[in-house]
């Protein structure tokens, strides 16, 4: 067990790996009522290819998502309803690379925990409950597939990347998720849901050796081995296409630019090498740079522009877009701003005032018991510390910024995604 | 009785909330209106054309430098409907004093900031600039016209249209594009001089700053407040049900129907509406989900919300098109069922505990306790989070039944998708 402190932060946190491999981790908060825990295993869309038993074996598109939603099936009934029944508000998310199930209560926290530890760790499909979910599930594809801000990244991911399968969206698709059984659930579950390929995170004014005890009680003594998976082959920085284009009952064009970045190592150099990148889009063309107050000015963009830096497994990117009816007069002048930085350098006032604002928004993000579990189990699962954000943030140079600019921003690395009005439009 | 509230000034209120637990600190200003169709697009582009500049920092450039210099903090404007009130202001949000890295203070110059934005515009010949006004009143429309790219938000906002079409609950907290595209820079400012002489202030602080220091803070921020005569809030209308329901269906082309429903409540028992609405749709374990979306699939999503201050209950649902018949049939069915008193004990009890949960854990967020006061404050309740737990602990299933007993359909909006009609 180790207890570490953030001076800077103003937090506790307890770590703790169990014998069985799980890592725990433990934030103390006194004074809230609230109490929060995750249970998150590496595993999401983008893990569709992996080792089981020695034998590589390919699942459907949208299977990770799929088993998210099956999980809480038990033998008894149903998970969310045995949490909900004792004021928890149970749910879950599926990302690309992880699967995470959490609750948030004010009392009956222990017995919470002990439903969220088993009804993850023990599978219980049959054919029939697996059968009816597609319903449920297929009508949830229709309702992302209705949104313009995800038709807009999905369609941007298409053309940015060849073979990865950051192309595939976490869900599926209608067709993709027809051929999922009971058996391939179960596969999955084998494969991901053990402890060493898992981490559980609990926010809140709770006991930490409480915590570890109830862990070791519920889960199993030992954990499986945690299998190869393969995301497919190293990709170029080009993108597969330059633009895609589609029309969506839609008020206005809305646009992602994607600038194509080099994958970032594990443990804190990825910490770091995410802080540059966020930092380098604000200092770029963020809330409160030069070239977003004069595209704002200019009315090429209005308050739903927003830029950020995304690590997914295998691959990186940068995305930048919003509502607009002048993509490419956007995109243009992105790439000039990033010119003009370059060989200008970054005006040092600006750059310190940058600085202390992103190092405000990172603290602000601590007030949030989901942002602080779901950081941690990132964390753990990519090897960094979290909490230590100040220290890297203080490593940082503007070279390092400058650095990133150059190679990234560029019109070679860029791909945009544009979604247009339909013609005719009733009232 | 909401103890943390007092008048600093002429009409102005200030909730005083003192927590050590969070990183930051909030603070808000809003201005409490009557929602009006002829005026909510007015108060709706107000406090964006404000956070374009202040006679201090006169472009946006120069407010987010003075924003990142005090460690990013966030003075955003906002305009939020609250019954029949439309409030409009801005919430700031900066970190707490005790985690300023070199031990500045932050209240006050954030304070003084919101004080700014809300009292020294950026003016010309006693105008807004044109250009300011211009480019949020299209950012206006902009967000006027892309409700629609939420369908669920577009039904949800078509029902509310159809059926309170003769309240001002009918009236969008954004306005109408029409209005919007009449505004022009000088009728604007008018409007804007008389919208601060003349309505109630609300402001809010939850941090770990002393009273003392607060008010003297806030005082300080809004010393050049105009004070007039405050202008007038109607009563709060609740309408009784047509004889027969209204249905509305349109058409777009979407791969998922959504399916709007709204009802009036004759009850006036509110703790018990509440935990009726909850049990009928309004928690994870409703009667909606387990058994319009989980038994029989019929549905993605299904729920229920109460709007207290008017006695309406509206239905949110996303359907395939050819179910919709199902689906409206399944969730009166539902309705009625909590109507006839047919719920099992662990029904009530998941609802109440949800309830209270949230009650409980409202302390726990900044954001939520500056909401829940405001909405307090604007709708004229005015018990506490502790006072609305024990009402709610007190609440008899006779009473659900009974509360539940007194709605009665309205209006039923359904946007059908094109493909796969029924």
């Amino acid at each position: 067990m180790k207890t570490v402190t953030y001076p800077r932060l103003g937090e506790t946190v307890v770590w703790h790996t169990l014998p069985n491999g799980l890592p725990v981790c433990v934030v103390r908060k006194s004074g809230f009522s609230r109490k929060y825990a995750l249970f998150a295993t590496r595993y999401g869309g983008m893990d569709l290819r992996f080792q089981l038993h020695g034998e590589w074996l390919d699942t459907p598109a949208g299977i990770a998502h799929y088993l998210e939603h099956k999980m809480f099936d038990t033998a008894e009934g149903n998970a969310l309803q045995e949490l909900a029944q004792n004021g928890a508000e149970p749910n879950a998310f599926t990302s690309n690379a992880m699967t995470a199930y959490y609750f948030d209560c004010t009392d009956h926290f222990s017995d919470n925990l002990k439903i969220l530890l088993s009804f993850v760790s023990v599978p219980y499909f049959t054919d029939e409950s697996v059968a009816k979910e597609q319903g449920i599930i297929g009508q949830e594809i229709g309702m992302i597939e209705d949104n313009p801000e995800w038709q807009v990244y999905k369609r941007l991911m298409q053309i940015l990347y060849r073979t990865s399968p950051a192309r595939i969206s976490v869900a599926g698709s209608v067709e993709s998720i027809s051929h999922i059984t009971a058996q391939t659930l179960y596969d999955c579950h084998k494969a991901f849901y053990t402890p060493a390929n898992m981490c559980l995170v609990v926010v809140g004014d709770v006991e930490p050796e409480e915590v570890f005890r109830t862990a070791e009680e519920i889960l199993p003594r030992e954990s499986g081995p945690v299998i190869p998976r393969d995301y497919g082959a190293e990709e170029d920085l080009l993108p597969m296409e330059k633009e895609t284009r589609c029309t969506m009952e839609v008020s206005m064009p809305t646009f992602l630019v994607g600038f194509k970045c080099p994958n970032a190592p594990e443990g804190e150099e990825r910490l770091r090498n995410n802080t540059i990148g966020d930092l380098a889009c604000d200092i770029l063309m963020g809330d409160s740079s030069a070239l977003f107050a004069r595209l704002y000015a200019d009315g090429l963009v209005n308050g739903s522009f927003g830029c950020s830096y995304d690590l997914l497994p295998g691959v990186a990117y940068v995305y930048a877009g919003g509502d607009s009816n002048e993509p490419q007069k956007v995109v243009d002048a992105i790439l000039e701003e990033a010119q003009r930085m370059v060989r200008e350098g970054i005006d040092e006032d600006y750059y310190q005032r940058v600085r202390k604002a992103v190092f405000g928004t990172t603290l602000k993000a601590l007030n949030s018991f989901e942002s602080i579990a779901v950081s941690a189990a990132e964390g753990c699962f990519n090897g960094f510390d979290a909490y230590r954000f100040p220290e890297v943030f203080d490593s940082i140079t503007k070279q390092d910024l400058i650095d990133f600019i150059r190679d990234n921003i560029v019109a070679e690395r860029a791909a945009i995604s544009v979604i247009t009005p339909r013609e005719a439009q009733e009232a | 009785m909401n103890e943390h509230r007092r008048e600093i000034m002429q009409n102005v209120f200030l909730t005083y909330l003192p927590a050590k637990k969070f990183k930051t600190s909030c603070l808000s200003a809003q201005l409490v209106t009557q929602l009006d169709a002829k005026t909510a697009s007015y108060n709706a582009l107000t406090p964006s054309v404000l956070h374009r500049g202040t006679v201090r920092c006169p472009d946006m450039e120069q407010l987010s430098a003075a924003m990142d210099r005090l460690y990013g903090a966030q003075v955003s404007p906002n305009c939020r409907k609250r019954g029949e009130r439309q409030c409009i202001g801005f919430v700031g949000t900066v970190i707490d004093d005790c985690f300023a890295p070199c031990g500045e203070r932050l209240l006050e110059p954030t304070a003084e900031l919101m004080g700014e934005l809300l009292l020294d515009p950026v003016t010309r010949g006693g105008r807004f600039l044109s250009e300011y006004v211009e480019s949020e009143k299209s950012n206006l429309i902009d967000a006027i016209r892309s409700i629609r790219n939420d369908k669920r938000d577009w039904a949800d906002r078509r029902l509310m249209q159809e059926m309170c079409a003769a309240e001002p609950y009918g009236v969008s907290r954004w306005g109408d594009e029409d209005t919007v595209k009449k505004i022009n820079n000088q009728k604007l400012y008018q409007h804007y001089h008389a919208l601060l002489s003349r309505s109630r202030v609300e402001l809010f602080y939850c941090g770990s700053a002393e009273e003392e220091r607060v008010t003297d803070a806030m005082l300080n921020a809004l010393a050049a407040l105009p004070r007039g005569v405050e202008a007038e809030l109607l009563p709060m209308q609740k309408l009784a049900a047509p004889a027969e329901p209204r249905i509305i269906t349109e058409t777009m082309d979407v791969t998922q129907g959504k399916l709007a429903m709204g009802l009036r409540c004759g009850s006036d028992d509110v703790p018990a509406m509440i935990l009726a609405n909850l049990m009928f749709g309004g928690w994870s374990n409703s009667k909606l989900f387990l058994n319009v979306r989980e038994k029989l699939s019929l549905c993605y999503y299904a729920s229920s919300s109460y709007a207290r201050s008017k006695g309406i209950l509206t239905v949110s649902s996303g359907i395939e098109s050819k179910d919709y018949d199902r689906a409206v049939e399944e969730i009166l069915r539902q309705l009625n069922a909590v109507q006839r008193g047919d719920w099992e004990d662990w029904e009530l009890e998941g609802a109440k505990s949800t309830m209270l949960s949230a009650l409980n854990s409202l302390g726990d967020s900044q954001g939520a306790l500056e909401n829940y006061y405001l909405g307090q404050a604007a709708t004229g309740q005015d018990e506490s989070p502790e006072e609305m737990a024990a009402l709610l602990r007190a609440v008899t299933p006779e009473r659900i039944r009974a509360a539940a007993e007194s709605v009665t359909l309205d209006t039923v909006y359904f946007l059908r998708g094109k493909e796969g009609e029924a």
